[in-house]
Parts: C-alpha cells; structure tokens; sequence
C-alpha cells in the first residue's frame, strides 16, 4: 500500500497532486494490470500478481514496470483478466505460466500473445482490447469505469483519475441546495431497488428538523445472484466515500454509516483502507478542504439478515437491535437512526454521485429514458455465455443485454425467462424481450429493477421450482415480525411444496393467488409486501407449467423429482457399465454389448446415473 | 476467566461502550473464540447494562452468530439463485450425506462446519464452495466431496462406510 504524507486543505490542493500524479504516470509508460476481484481472485490472480511483481523486479533498469492489483473488470467469466499497458492489451483467463511469456513477450517485447485474447465464438476475431469485445461494446461505464483501472486500496490512483474533484468543486463553489438541485436535474433516482427520486430523499432530510443528521450506505447487498455492490465497494470504494460527502454536505450531516454485508470481507478491507487513507489525506474529519464541513464515516458489518437490506431494519441493526423493520408512517428522513433525520441510499446511488457532479446534471440526464436517467449496473448471471458485471444505459431492451453482450444462452438451449429485482421481482419471459429495461417498464411486466441482479433461466429450468426457491429464501429470511408474512409464506411453500411433488390440487393456483394477495395488502415492510412476486410472474407468464404439475403430475422442464422418468436410449448407449455401477439402488441392468435398461420399479430417480453417464444416453421423460 | 474478562473490556472500549455497537462487539468477541461463548455473552450483557435477552435475541436472529464451537474448518455453499439453478442444492444434499452433517452444523468429529449461505455475489463462478476463505468454483457434488475430504486425511476411514448408502 502507499502511503500518502499529503494532507489536502483546499481544492485546489487536490487538483494540484492530480496533475503531478499524471506526469509521473506517463513516466511509467509500462503497466500490468491484473484484477484481484473476486472472481478473478478465486481462480488464483493473486499469485499471477505476485510472478509480474516478480518479473517486474527483475527487469532491466532501463524499463519501468509497474505491477497493480485493480478491482472488477466485470468480465469475470474470462477471470483471470490482466491488461498490460501501452495499448490496452486486454488478456483473459490467464494462467501461471502465462505470466513469463506475457511479460517477455508484450510488456519487454511490444508483441501481443495472441492464444490469450478473446475470441469471439461467432467471428473467430480475436480482440485486442476490452472496447472490442461485444461484452464491453454495448456499456455505457460510469460508475464501474475506474473498475480495472485503478488499484483499489490507494487512494493517489483515485485521485490521479479525477477523484474527489467533485467534492473539491462542491466545497468551494456550491450551496447545498445547489448541490441537491444539480442531483434532481440528473434525475438521479435510487438504485438500491425502490427507485425513489434521490434529490427529493436529500431535500427532505436537509429539510427534517434537528440539528443532528445520519447519511448510511446501504452495502446489505442480499439480493441472490446480484453483486454489482460488491464490485464497487472492492473496486473502487473511494467513489463511494466521495459521494457520501457529497451527500453529507448537501443534506448537513458530519455522521455516515456504511452497513457492508457480512459475506463481502475484500469489500470490508477495501473499505477500510479507504476510510483511513481519507482521513490521513484530511478529506474525512473536521474542516474538510478547508471549509466548515466536518464529516467521518464508520463501518458495520452486517450480520447476515437478509432483511436489513430494508431501511429501518438496517437502522435497527445498526442501533445494536435485531433487524426488524418499522411500519413507515413517519418517514426515515424524519426520524431515522436513533430517532434522527436519516438518508440512506444504496452503494451504486452513492457511486454515481461524484459522475453527476463532474459531469453535470444535465449531461448525466441525456443517457437514459424520460423517468430513468443514467446507467444501471446489472448482475448478467445464470445460463448466459457471458456472465459477468454489466453498466448499461437505462433503456436498453433485455435483448440487447442478454444476446449481445451476454453472448446469449449457453449450451445451445433456448431462452426460457430472466429474472430480474431479486427475491422481490418476477421473471420475464421471452416474448417481453424487447422491453426497455428501466424502473417503471420492468414493474409493469410484474418485475422490477431492483438492485440489478439479472439471471437468465433456459428450457431446463421449471418455472414452479424457481418461485419455490425464492419463496423458500423469503421465509427462512422473513424477520417474523408481522403475521402475513411470517405465516403466509410458509403457507405458500407448503403449496408449492405439494405441486412440485406431484400431489397439487386443483385450485392450487388461485389458493397462491389469494395468499400472494392477502401479503401485498397487508404486510408490514416492503419486502413483505413484494414477496409473493416470484409467484405472481410465473402464474402469470407460466400458468402451463403450474398446470402440467397439478393436473398431468408432469414437470415440462423435468426438474421436479418423481415428475419425469429416467430412460436410457438404447441406440446412444455403449454398454458401458458405468450407470450400473454407480445406481444406488442397483435399478439398472444390462450386459456387455447390450444395452442397459431402468427398471421402473426399483429406480428411486435420484439421477446419478443421468450425472455419471459419459454419452449422454440417459434421458428425461 | 480474568483474561477473557480482560478482552471483553478491550472489545467494548473499542466502540467507548456504545449499546449500538453491540453487533460489531459480538462479532469481535465471536472473532476470537470462533462462537459466543454463554458466559462471555452473560458477562458483556453486564458490562453493557443490557438484559441478556436482547444479546440473545442479536445472537440468534443474526445467522452469522453461532452458540455452539465450530468445526476446525469452515465450509460455505452457496445457496444463490444461480448456484441454485447449477446444481447446488445436490451438492449440498451430496456433503450432508457424505458427513453426515446438515446445513448449519458441524461434523461430529468437528472437522468442519457445514453452512448453506445466501449468495456470495460470485456468480459467474458458481456453483460456489467457500472453504476456509477460498473459493472454489464450479463445484459439482464429485468435486465438494473430493475438497472436503482433503480437509484431512483421518477423513479416508469415514468415506468407505458412508459412500454407496442410500438416497
């Protein structure tokens, strides 16, 4: 880590360390730069780092190599990604003993190792750069921009980016008001899943009586199968303090909060790291830049309560209670954490702060559709070709983003839905395609934003046993505080329980209906309210498939157990052996030459030998 | 006992003894003992002036709170929508039966603690194992089973009577 002795008391102080950072930069004309996100760090870039730190050492003199761990590139199906600069040369899963020839022959040599770039699977080009490749094409990176391009624990590489100009530029020449009414001409609006105007959240805090005021992160990211939260917070955490400053000063608060889920401990670190290097540089304490701002940030690890993802249940959480939320007659702007006026917003909202300062509101408000200004980041998950971290202009159809930048979906199968919002969203199916992706359109197909997980289901996938799933996380998480929920949920399990094992009854489906119903009226917070959402799509988009369960005992995506049979093709089967040998219950027989039969009777369908064999001979039925 | 006491002090100087820190300072105090120990939980209820109830209520509605010691390793599956729809649910169903140990517990010879956790926001590698901090990804039941019993090599003697049973 470096360390910085600079302590900045104005602006232009900021501005000044900028530029000489960017001529030393342009001395260091040579730069790795390997990604130890997450995804990446699993795969093992770490030690890749380690061997160019290595190589770097040991170079000749005369060349000036620097080695540098950066946040998420987003591309984390490719993981481990390494860019080598000059010219970008964007390379994908690297291994160790990649590192020797990439550093002889592009970083010394200037020449590129052509087997590590991408491919794309339908032209054969190879890229050279990540602007190349179809996945970065269609983005639109503000907020995850200096992903993969700055080291995220210093913060001179933050700055020598054009970090903390904003706040810079808002201490020394904004009003608070100004501030928040260049955020509402940004349209900015929440990201965190609510999508609730987030000037208005500002103004009315600002407006809250008390001299005392919180400003919180939301970083509980407990949506499954999103992480857009984690990349920003382990990336590029300094955008986030940055805009909490902002955000600080806007609304009048020297308090905020970051609440980190548990199960993000990179994010903790980064953090961390963060915080304290704000605070060594003077841009979090008392007299910040030399104004009369005063503002420190402290961190909570969550505990890993899904629920504290809700606003008064983090506040909850973070008065040293259990995670239960509040009815929200009195709003959090008013009367928030220990009773004070409070603004939480979410990690991505915080992020795009400083951009909309930097670039202007109205320069911000172009990208986008009338109601949904800006970029989102979205979670492109699933059974797409491409998974990974995705920033697109809001607006952009879901087919855009699933076959162009994802590649489509994998293995050759077709596209059944993608589920969008997380466990309070819905799934959409293919015939909405061609819907523009921003807040209110996804909420009209039952769906919605959400905090940005998008998780693509093919053919294989049975639509029940999704809404089970979700259903099944809703209860375990519900905190029990208010009736409908705690009891309505185990309800609607104990319903899909019985359609997925092939004993639903008739009127199943308007028994979820009622139940679902019954929760949007009546509970007590909004994820509550919204949990019956997952069963509300799919009944809507896939009523054929709850009936193929209820009515012909029949899973269409044979998923559900004792819903389809195992049978084994006798023209693909090699007479392997391999199935008999494997089936637990001693169901199949056969012989050499011959091919192997199920019998019906013993076989307990646990499909091992669907798993185990090599021919793909066995099949559902 | 006068040495525990002795960190508990130091963990609730840390946040000046603020009640609303009570999270963090029962996340500190399960750091160094791996669970939350009942007579330590009795004595920063003291400190704290607070009821032990309401520790107990933070320790048990948290799931990252444990009342009980852990396994010598830990082992994460995820549980996301994703891993999910990989396959997880079967590796986790293949490691309760290879161990015999169920999602929240720890094998009787604490050799690891087993949890089913929501996602970990590593979804592109999914399905996901986190053992130890590591991660591992796109596990199948074969593969968990195979890093599992690496964890230790007393493990040879517990595969040959588990493997084979029945679903």
């Amino acid at each position: 880590m470096i360390s910085i002795s600079t302590r900045f008391t104005s602006g232009s102080d900021i501005e000044n360390f900028a530029k000489k950072l960017s001529s030393k930069d342009r001395q260091t004309a040579k730069a790795v730069r390997v990604c130890i996100g997450t995804g990446c760090a699993a795969k093992g870039s770490r030690r890749l780092y380690e061997l160019f730190c290595e190589a770097a050492e040991q170079s000749s003199q005369d060349v000036r190599v620097e080695a540098k761990c950066v946040g998420c590139h987003g591309f984390c199906e490719r993981g481990p990604i390494v860019v080598v600069e000059p010219g970008q040369i964007f390379y994908q899963r690297v291994e160790e003993p990649d590192v020797a020839e990439i550093f002889r022959e592009t970083v010394v040599g200037g020449r590129t190792v052509e087997r590590l770039l991408y491919e794309d699977p339908v032209t054969g080009n190879k890229a050279k750069k990540a602007e190349e490749i179809d996945f970065y094409k269609v983005q639109e990176r503000i907020v995850l921009g200096n992903n993969g391009l700055i080291d995220p624990t210093t913060i001179t590489d933050y700055i020598a980016e054009g970090g903390y100009k904003a706040l810079a530029k808002v201490l020394s020449s904004m009003t608070p008001e100004e501030v928040i009414s260049e955020v509402e001409t940004a349209g900015l609006r929440g990201r965190g899943g609510g999508g609730f105007p987030t000037a208005r959240k500002w103004r009315s805090c600002r407006e809250a009586k008390g001299s005392t005021k919180y400003v919180i992160c939301n970083g509980d990211e407990g949506d499954p199968g999103a992480f857009m939260d984690r990349s920003i917070m382990e990336g590029n955490p300094h955008s986030v303090i940055e805009g909490m400053l902002i955000g600080a000063y806007a609304i009048g608060s020297e308090q905020g909060y970051i609440y980190v889920r548990n199960e993000y401990p990179l994010a903790v670190e980064h953090l961390k790291m963060a915080i304290s290097q704000a605070r060594d540089c003077g841009l979090l304490g008392k007299n910040i830049l030399g104004s009369s701002f005063s503002f420190d940030i402290r961190i909570n690890r969550g505990g890993g309560a899904f629920v504290c993802g809700e606003s008064t249940a983090l506040m909850a959480s973070l008065e040293g209670r259990t995670g239960e939320p509040r009815a929200k007659y009195v709003h959090t702007v008013e009367s928030g954490l220990r009773e004070k006026p409070t603004n939480l917003n979410n990690v991505e909202t915080w992020a795009n702060i400083p951009a909309i300062i930097n670039r202007g509101g109205k320069s911000f408000a172009d990208i986008g559709t009338e109601k949904s200004k800006g970029t989102k980041v979205f979670s492109l998950v699933g059974k797409v070709v491409n998974t990974g971290l995705v920033e697109v202009p809001m607006g952009i159809t879901l087919r855009r983003i699933i076959d162009q930048i994802g590649g489509g979906v994998r293995d050759g199968k077709s596209f059944k839905a993608v589920q969008t919002g997380g466990p309070s969203g819905g799934c959409i199916p293919a015939e909405h395609l061609d819907a523009r992706v921003d807040f209110d359109e996804l909420t009209k197909l039952g769906s919605m934003m959400g905090s940005g997980g998008m998780i693509v289901m093919d053919e294989d996938t049975c639509m029940v046993k999704v809404a089970k799933y979700f259903t099944n996380f809703l209860k375990e998480e519900s905190c029990g505080k208010c009736t409908p929920c705690r009891e309505g949920l185990a309800q609607m399990l104990y319903v899909l329980d019985r359609i997925t094992d092939g004993e639903g009854q008739v009127g199943d489906v308007e028994r979820l209906e009622g139940l679902a119903e019954l929760l949007e009226g009546t509970a007590l917070c909004a994820l509550g309210k919204t949990a019956a959402n997952p069963i509300i799509s799919t009944i809507r988009y896939f009523r054929d498939e709850y009936d193929a369960h209820i009515k012909e005992k029949r899973c269409p995506a044979k998923e559900c157990r004792g819903l389809f049979r195992y049978e084994i093709d006798s023209e693909a089967c090699k007479a392997c052996g391999i199935c008999m040998k494997n089936c637990p219950v001693d169901a199949i027989t056969g012989d050499k030459k011959v091919p192997h039969v199920i019998d019906q009777e013993k076989c307990t369908l646990c499909g091992t030998c669907w798993e185990k064999c090599p021919f793909a001979a066995v099949l559902k039925v | 006992m006068a040495k525990d006491n002795n960190i508990l002090e130091q963990i609730v100087d840390r946040y000046d003894g603020e009640v609303g820190m009570l999270i963090p300072m029962m996340q500190d105090l399960q750091a160094e003992h791996g669970y939350l120990p009942p007579d330590h939980l009795r004595s920063l209820a003291k400190l704290l002036e607070l009821p032990l109830s309401r520790l107990y209520a933070v320790a048990t509605f948290y799931s990252s709170f444990r009342l009980a010691p852990r396994g010598a390793h830990d082992v994460s599956l995820c549980m996301g929508t994703v891993c999910f729809l990989k396959g997880s649910s079967a590796i986790s169903e293949a490691i309760s039966r290879e161990f015999r140990v169920e999602p929240g517990g720890t094998t009787r010879d604490r050799l690891f603690s087993f949890q089913a956790v929501n996602c970990v926001g590593a979804c592109a590698l999914a399905p996901v194992m986190v053992v130890d901090g590591k991660y591992y990804d796109g596990v199948t039941p074969d593969s968990a089973l195979e890093i599992l019993h690496k964890l230790s090599p007393d493990e040879e003697n517990a595969e040959t009577t588990t493997k084979g049973g029945t679903v």
